[in-house]
């Protein structure tokens, strides 16, 4: 039996399952996104930490412990099929008074427990040798190894992208405002641009999965906002070579100092819970980034004063009861897959198999198998990552790759083309800057786009005809700006 | 064209980096001129406003005439641009080694002597510490300048600028004159940023300056809507009570130039802490031999023409490190009571020597000194916006050991 199945939000989590469940023939998958591009919602703004495993306590959160350790064996695989930038660099968790160290024994029992090897606490000598510029106020360390990093709204890309080869379509800048239920079944889907039917529809919606359920008239339980600010510095600001962790609290995992995959220090996030309806509200504070300074700067202690690039928000899901929700309700056809907080990127891939799962025994879907599933994906030809003769022959054959567009990053036009044609390809209707930005980089750097934004909208201006300013920063209402440059002496301005 | 060997290398097509290739070129010298875009003369083509070459044109010129009188000299010339290209590395030695990239391929390009004329970048957003949202309509002043009048798009119809330098100034009558209502500027010191003629606009359009303020927040959905401004006192901290919300939907950030010197740091080329450029000598030549810097990339200039003049000098001493290969006993140039900086760092006394500097502070009746060669100069007012430029002989050098520049009152 053939089964159409909506799942609802492109984040890490939508576009996972997403994956997974391209891989059957009798599934016909299709992914529904508020925003333009994907992975725009929670998964934009995160840590892109790839967890050990050690922090989910199974007592209290057993979906978190369980998805996390087996999230983090299938990211090994997957960052390398669908080549996804990211480092396994480890994790130091870091004891700073001699209380903590036996904090650090916990988090290694519960980590064992869990199923993570290789933990095990390290001297204050060693952990000086793996990280001279650490506070020399650090006593002990919990060392990590499988920990690593990624690049959250890459890796969602690079699954969206992946997904399409395997025949998901997808709905972008579309909008769910209505479930349809018939015979105690959902059916269709209502949208901003039309009727979606679905015999199956998986609720991944992030901040909003409360808001989806509740359509469904399904409302025990509640998605909280949790804020984090981050502060991103300048490259040739000295960065850790691992993960760094403060103990943790009960609340949160505490102010993480890292090298992001770019190459920068980065140190993020703090933990303010917001009103319940405040899910738009991604404004960093003057306190807020204070507080992520000084937390950093106690593990960390040469953070500069000056040497930001950027800084930025992001919100993260917090259900109630703290454990990720994820189910199969009474209602037949509708699955939850909600609270996707820390460790929710880490946890994504194995969500996604959970989901599976479900489907399976839940819902007695007969799963079968494609022939043919393509399991890999190829990412944009960087030059920047390129020996010379690797570089020397693009050019030669395709010369806009020795364009540079982004100076502070090193990154040409055939880079920003290529990214163009798989916003085209995934479906993405409008161009937008951080939709290049996501993909190439470009922007990212110290002058952040002062120099190369104009050039970049001149080129999806081009590719999406539409006039210049017409292009937005990230979606509708953020148009570079209002008219060509008569528009206000004309009269006709908006 | 790879194993071909120049004798100076010029990094960057604005308006420093032509001057000197041309000169260099004029001296006899084999010069390749590297620059990023498909076009010569870097940032000039977007000043569509006049009041360049007054000093060295003697005429009063738009940024664009500027830039096409410095391209017909190279056109004619037979120094060689190579454009859309990018030095990825460089790579110091008797020979200078350049890796760079455009669409021809990446080459090695090896010359004697580099002249780097990079310019400058923005100070932005988020380099000021302001918070709130990260939404459209926030520019700094170049980029909005771009896409005025090269793209010839409106960024926007009700315009807040930070900042009260030249190019603030600049912008706000730019969009004046395309009818956008200009709601204010604000300035973080006691006094405004830029050159007394720029200044005028504010009055010609009647746009409210607000001197001892601060941007703090920007909020808005999708685009900027509001903008907080805070007041400060004589210390510079904030004055509780004192917010106030401006409406506008586009912020322009005018903020200050940095000079662009990635590639020269990590040469290891020593960097002043008060330029943010490399420390040069009378040649403007860095502390590695046969490096040369020019414009802004030294130092943030107010007018083109400096720019041009040091570019010439900096392709002078190419061609002097090309012939003799000498090194002159220096002298440094110290800073004294209110010099924010001086360049040149370095002087020989073997030539005359030109120097630029800014003050720290404004002040008025004030008297230039340098007491080693009894020099002092008087000024009815000195203000950090407006560089001083001073010509000193060779001859008043001779027996100077090293010179201070100070301003007193």
């Amino acid at each position: 039996m053939r089964y159409r199945v909506a799942i609802i939000g492109a984040g890490i989590v939508g576009t996972s399952i997403a994956r997974v469940l391209s891989r059957y023939e009798n599934l016909d998958i299709h992914v529904i996104e508020k925003n333009p591009d994907v992975g725009w919602g929670v998964s934009k703004a995160n840590t892109g930490l790839i967890h050990g495993g050690y922090d989910d306590d199974p007592d209290k959160y057993p979906l978190r412990a369980k998805l996390c350790i087996r999230g983090n064996e299938i990211w090994h695989r997957w960052v390398k099929e669908l080549e996804i930038p990211h480092v396994w660099n480890g994790a130091l968790v870091v004891a700073l008074r001699d209380e903590d160290i036996k904090e650090l024994e916990v988090l290694r029992r519960r980590g064992e427990r869990n199923g993570v090897e290789g933990l095990r606490i390290i001297s204050r000598k060693e952990l000086l040798d793996m990280e001279p510029l650490l506070t020399p106020d650090a006593k002990a360390a919990l060392f990590v190894p499988n920990a690593g990093q990624l690049s959250p709204v890459p890796a969602v890309i690079a699954l969206a992208e992946n997904s399409v080869s395997n025949g998901v379509k997808f709905h972008l800048a579309t909008e769910v405002r209505k479930i349809g239920v018939k015979n105690g079944a959902v059916r269709w889907l209502e949208t901003n641009r039309g009727r979606i039917d679905a015999d199956i529809i998986i609720n991944a919606s992030g901040l909003y999965a409360d808001s989806i359920s509740r359509m469904l008239g399904i409302g025990y339980f509640t998605i909280t906002p949790r804020k984090g600010e981050y502060l991103i510095f300048d490259e040739g600001i000295p960065a850790p070579s691992r993960i760094l962790f403060p103990t943790p609290t009960p609340k949160s995992k505490g102010v993480v100092v890292t090298k992001e995959i770019g190459g920068h220090l980065m140190i993020g996030p703090n933990a303010q819970d917001l009103d319940r309806k405040d899910k738009e509200n991604f404004a960093t504070t003057l306190e807020g980034l204070k507080e992520v300074r000084d937390k950093a700067k106690k593990l960390w202690p040469r953070i500069p004063e000056n040497g930001v690039i950027r800084s930025f928000a992001g919100l993260r899901p917090e259900p109630t009861g703290g454990d990720f929700i994820i189910r199969s309700e009474e209602l037949w056809g509708f699955l939850n897959v909600a609270g996707i907080r820390s460790p929710g990127l880490t946890s994504a891939p194995a969500i996604a198999y959970h989901v599976r799962d479900l489907l399976i025994h839940e819902l007695d879907v007969k799963l079968v198998e494609k022939k043919k599933w393509n399991p890999y994906r190829k990412d944009i030809l960087r030059i920047s990552r390129m020996s010379k003769n690797q570089a020397s022959s693009l050019i030669g054959k395709r010369p806009q790759y020795g364009r540079i567009v982004c100076r502070c990053n090193l990154v040409t036009e055939g880079e920003v083309m290529e990214a163009i044609e798989r916003m085209r390809y995934i479906g993405v209707p409008q161009p937008s800057i951080d939709s290049v930005k996501f993909r190439t980089k470009a922007t990212g750097g110290t002058c952040q786009g002062s120099f190369c934004r104009p050039k970049i909208a001149w080129l999806l201006a081009r590719e999406y005809e539409v006039p210049l300013w017409k292009v937005t920063l990230k979606g509708e209402g953020s148009e570079l700006g209002i008219g060509d440059i008569k528009v206000l002496l004309r009269g006709d301005g908006k | 064209m790879s194993s071909e060997d120049y004798h100076v290398a010029v990094i960057g097509g604005g308006p420093a980096g032509m001057a000197a290739a041309y000169r260099a070129w004029e001296f006899g010298a084999k010069v390749i001129l590297l620059d990023e875009n498909s076009y010569l003369g870097g940032i000039l083509p977007q000043c569509i406003h006049p009041g360049f070459g007054i000093h060295y044109f003697k005429e009063e010129l738009t940024g664009g005439e500027f830039a096409h009188r410095l391209q017909k000299r190279i056109e004619d010339s037979d120094v060689e641009v190579l454009f859309s290209a990018r030095v990825m590395k460089m790579k110091n030695g008797k020979k200078k080694r350049l890796v760079v990239i455009s669409p021809k391929g990446i080459e090695e390009i090896s010359a004697s002597t580099v002249i780097y004329a990079a310019g400058a970048r923005e100070r932005h957003v988020f380099e000021l510490g302001i918070t709130g949202d990260r939404v459209a309509g926030i520019y700094t002043a170049g980029e909005a300048q771009a896409l005025m009048d090269l793209y010839g798009i409106m960024p926007g119809k009700e315009i807040l600028i930070v900042g009260s330098g030249d190019v603030g100034l600049i912008m706000a009558r730019r969009f004046a004159l395309e009818g956008a209502q200009v709601k204010g500027v604000v300035e973080l010191m006691p006094y405004p940023g830029g050159l007394a003629r720029n200044l005028v606009i504010l009055q010609d359009f009647n746009i409210p300056l607000y001197l001892s303020h601060k941007v703090v927040e920007i909020r808005g959905k999708g685009r900027v809507e509001r903008v907080k401004v805070v007041k400060l006192d004589s210390s510079g901290q904030e004055i509780p009570g004192s917010e106030l919300w401006i409406h506008a939907d586009t912020v322009i950030i005018s903020a200050g130039l940095i000079p662009n010197i990635k590639l020269l740091k990590n040469l290891g080329v020593r960097i002043d802490a008060a330029t943010g450029g490399p420390e040069i000598n009378e040649l403007w030549e860095t502390s590695l031999q046969g490096i040369f810097a020019a414009g802004n990339s030294v130092i943030i200039n107010d007018l083109v023409d400096y720019a041009v003049e040091q570019g010439e000098r900096a392709a002078e001493g190419a061609w002097h490190r090309i012939l003799e290969n000498r090194d002159g006993r220096w002298k440094k140039v110290r800073r004294g009571n209110n010099i924010r900086f001086v360049v040149p760092h370095y002087i020989s006394g073997e030539r005359d020597v030109v120097l630029y500097l800014r003050v720290s502070a404004p002040m008025e009746n004030a008297t230039l000194m340098i007491p080693e060669l009894e020099k002092a100069l008087h000024f009815s007012v000195l203000k950090p916006a407006e560089m001083v430029r001073i010509s000193i002989k060779k001859e008043e050098l001779e027996d100077a050991k090293g010179i201070t520049v100070e301003v007193k009152p």
